[in-house]
């Protein structure tokens, strides 16, 4: 699916990542927790998350995160913004929860990391 | 080459900027990026550790051909079981430290994962040292 897509489906706000909304996504994972996503075996992945700080920036860096979508109306910061700019991640930033969006992305056709 | 950071305590806007640059040094060798985000993600959890738990420390980096070595030594309160916290799910991390999203207990053995050897020696009220080696080609010891 494409990250356009993604957004579409989760009524999701582009932040920042214009450029790369052509990009194909497959697989997801939702977690509040940093240190899980820090585990997963797959890169070029939508982590879909709660927790919106550095460290969540930080985290997809070092785990090769494609794309975050930042759920339940949590806002990037513009430090965040800055750094995922910098490291070419995009940022999505939706109203619904957690659940609604791995839910309707699911159903769209993401797949999950196990 | 050799490389050093300083990493303080509860630094929690810094924490990551040791890894992120020795993880864009070992991409501009171009080592395999499979083994480069093994090395990311054990330094930076490491990192991490540091922040969460200690009230400063330091982190060496060296790399060769043959091996990346990443040492990592802070003064703080140490480890008193490094068995038991090796253990998934232990953590003593503080509340701050869980509403940044770490501290589910994950991080020493998600260090072990992702490196080929870990040696870990803690002396309690005096700090830790963590000492992370990875080959870089898969099979070398």
């Amino acid at each position: 699916m494409k990250i356009a897509e993604i957004a579409g489906i989760t009524n999701g706000r582009v932040i920042c990542g214009d450029e790369l909304l052509d990009h194909e996504i497959t697989h997801a994972f939702s977690s509040d927790l940093l240190s899980d996503v820090l585990t997963v075996n797959r890169v070029g992945i939508l982590l879909i998350t709660g927790v919106a700080n550095l460290q969540t920036i930080r985290t997809a860096e070092m785990a090769e995160v494609m794309c975050i979508l930042l759920v339940r109306n949590k806002r990037a910061s513009q430090e965040m913004i800055g750094l995922a700019k910098n490291l070419g991640l995009v940022i999505l930033e939706s109203p619904g929860s957690m659940f609604a969006a791995s839910g309707k992305l699911y159903q769209g056709g993401i797949r999950p990391l196990y | 080459m050799k490389f050093e950071y300083l990493i303080e305590g509860g630094d929690f806007i810094r924490a990551g900027h040791a890894s992120s640059d020795i993880k864009k040094i070992l991409n501009q060798l171009n080592l395999d990026p499979a083994i480069v985000r093994r090395i990311a993600v054990s330094m930076y959890e490491a990192e991490v550790n540091v922040v969460a738990h200690a009230f400063r420390g330091v982190m060496k980096v060296n790399i060769n051909p043959e091996r990346i070595l990443v040492l990592v030594e802070d003064e703080g309160p140490g480890i008193p079981d490094i068995a038991q916290a090796m253990q998934e799910g232990y953590s003593t991390a503080s509340d701050k430290v869980r509403e940044m999203g770490f501290g589910a207990g994950m991080g020493l053995s998600n260090m072990k994962k992702n490196t080929d050897i870990l040696d870990i020696h803690s002396a309690i009220n005096r700090g830790t040292v963590v000492k992370m080696t990875t080959f870089t080609k898969s099979g070398a010891s």
